[in-house]
């Protein structure tokens, strides 16, 4: 076992097998470290996924496609329908991954791009010398040992403790996750074509429950409620409730607990010789939970940003600064865009969250993006919405604004 | 003193008390939770666990 890399990345999520095969493409010396003996597993994703964002990243493969949904249809706690599809809906258009499949293969990808990967390598602890991380304390099937380098990246996920180790507070509020709880169903009749997500303040207060397709009639069904409010009732009886109710037949074949962080963006995600990329940096979108290709996107840059420091023989903070400009430039935008969403959905009445729903009713949505719908949620409700007028006054002022990243 | 207990038949070892505990007094090692003695017995890991898999010991 070699004990000196250039990077040494900690966490084989996507975000973390994406830094390390752009870090390994770009020449350097790359460790990939994971706990778990098996990548991938156990899943914490609904594995919703944009197809073009996922393109940057990779060719889709059938051996981790489950489904190829053509739309998103919302339902307000009266059942009021909103419909977004192909060519419209933002985050939600796309394919269901079987992300077990998925993460082994983007680690697969950078180990075939030169990196050292290792499993069952749990880190411990980060090497701190002057100042700068110079590597990371590890335990392999046991043993402890010390791994140098010359800069760390964290993609440790949600549970991430690099970031705390080098003085970076990433803890979450209660209000900052969404406590998660998901059944992989089957034996219900399910739409393969959309994703469904049900609004309520009763079924999942300040969240929402998912059905995702997952091919043949099998569906992720899924719930999320803001960890505030969790406590008298859990993620996992509200979600049983749903499913005693509303699929009466299903038959539960896989179980899935989590939480996402939709806290917005921290305040620093560099440190010297240190980035956290990922849940780890607390990238997942505040409004739809999303945080697959965030992640993945702010691994290439984290990839990028180690050549050219290390090239440089620089990784301060001001080398690694880079990093933190160009991911708040992208991603950081969107995120703080869905963080004045969040705040004001989690304060909505199942009313108010019915007549949004009404007052779309006669709109035609098939050319309308996920923020087109808000605005024209906001036209419509501007008394309710007063609080995301600053998102569009940006919006109206620009209008590269309304493209979300593709 | 560690003033939580965490249910090792109930947990679904997902991470998310490790991300809510303000001290970081837990970690997800593979398949289960560790804490330490930084626990101050907030019971924030406890409200926010999907299934309540922790409980505050008195
Ligand atoms: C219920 C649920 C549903 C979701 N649905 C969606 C969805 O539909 N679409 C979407 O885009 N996103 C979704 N997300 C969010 C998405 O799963 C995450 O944003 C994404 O996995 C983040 O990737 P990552 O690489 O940052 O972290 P992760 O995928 O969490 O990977 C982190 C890795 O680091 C490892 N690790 C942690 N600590 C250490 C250590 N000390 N040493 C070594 N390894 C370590 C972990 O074992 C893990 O493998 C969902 C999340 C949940 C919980
Ligand atoms: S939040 Fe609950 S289920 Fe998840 S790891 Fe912690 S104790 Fe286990
Ligand atoms: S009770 Fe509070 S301090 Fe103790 S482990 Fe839970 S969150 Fe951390």
């Amino acid at each position: 076992m070699k004990d000196q890399y250039d990077v040494v990345v900690v966490g084989a999520g996507p975000g973390g097998s994406i830094a390390a095969k752009t870090a390994a493409q770009k020449g350097l010396d790359v460790l990939l470290i994971e706990k778990r003996q098996e990548i991938g597993d156990p899943v914490r994703c609904a594995e919703g996924v944009k197809k073009i964002s996922l393109r940057r990243h990779i060719e889709p493969d059938h051996r981790w496609i489950c489904a190829d949904v053509k739309g998103s249809r919302i339902f307000s706690p009266n059942g009021t329908k909103v419909e977004m599809s192909e060519a419209i809906s933002g985050g939600e258009v796309g394919y269901v991954l079987e992300r077990k499949v998925f993460d082994r293969a983007l680690a697969y990808e950078a180990a075939m791009a030169g990196a050292d990967v290792m499993v069952k390598t749990r880190a411990t602890g980060l090497i701190i010398e002057d100042g700068f991380v110079r590597g990371v304390n590890v335990m392999h099937l046991g043993d402890e040992s010390t791994i140098r380098s010359k800069i760390v990246i964290g993609a440790d996920g949600v549970e991430s403790k690099v970031g705390r180790w080098a003085g970076i507070d990433t803890s979450l509020h209660p209000s900052d996750i969404e406590t998660c709880a998901q059944f992989l169903v089957t034996g219900v009749d399910i739409d393969q074509d959309y994703c469904d997500f049900y609004l309520g303040n009763k079924i999942a207060p300040s969240g929402y429950i998912w059905v995702f397709p997952k091919g043949k009639n099998q569906a992720n069904v899924g719930i999320g409620i803001l960890g505030s409010k969790s406590g008298k009732h859990r993620a996992i009886t509200l979600l049983s409730d749903f499913i005693k109710e509303q699929m009466p037949d299903a038959r539960i074949i896989e179980m899935v607990v989590g939480g996402v962080p939709v806290k917005g963006t921290i305040e620093r995600t560099i440190a010297n010789g240190l980035m956290l990329v990922g849940d780890a940096a607390r990238q997942s979108d505040p409004i739809t939970g999303g945080g697959i290709i965030n992640s993945m996107d702010a691994g290439k840059i984290a990839g990028e940003v180690a050549a050219k420091a290390i090239a440089a023989g620089d990784v301060s903070t001001k080398a690694l600064n880079d990093y933190e400009k160009r991911w708040r430039a992208t991603i950081g935008r969107e995120i703080d865009s869905s963080l004045m969403v969040k705040n004001t959905f989690v304060k909505f009445t199942d009313e108010d969250l019915n007549s949004l729903a009404y007052s779309l009713k006669n709109v035609n949505f098939t050319s309308m993006r996920l923020m087109d719908l808000l605005y024209a949620l906001f036209k419509a409700n501007k008394k309710l919405l007063w609080d995301l007028r600053d998102l569009f006054k940006d919006v109206v002022k620009n209008e590269i604004d309304f493209n979300y990243r593709s | 003193m560690v003033a939580i207990h965490v249910n090792r038949y109930k947990c679904g070892y997902c991470g998310a008390c490790v991300g809510v505990c303000p001290t970081g007094a837990l970690e997800l090692i593979e398949t289960w939770i560790e804490a330490d003695e930084n626990c101050t017995g907030c019971g924030i890991c406890a409200k926010v666990c999907p299934v309540g898999a922790i409980e505050v010991k008195k």
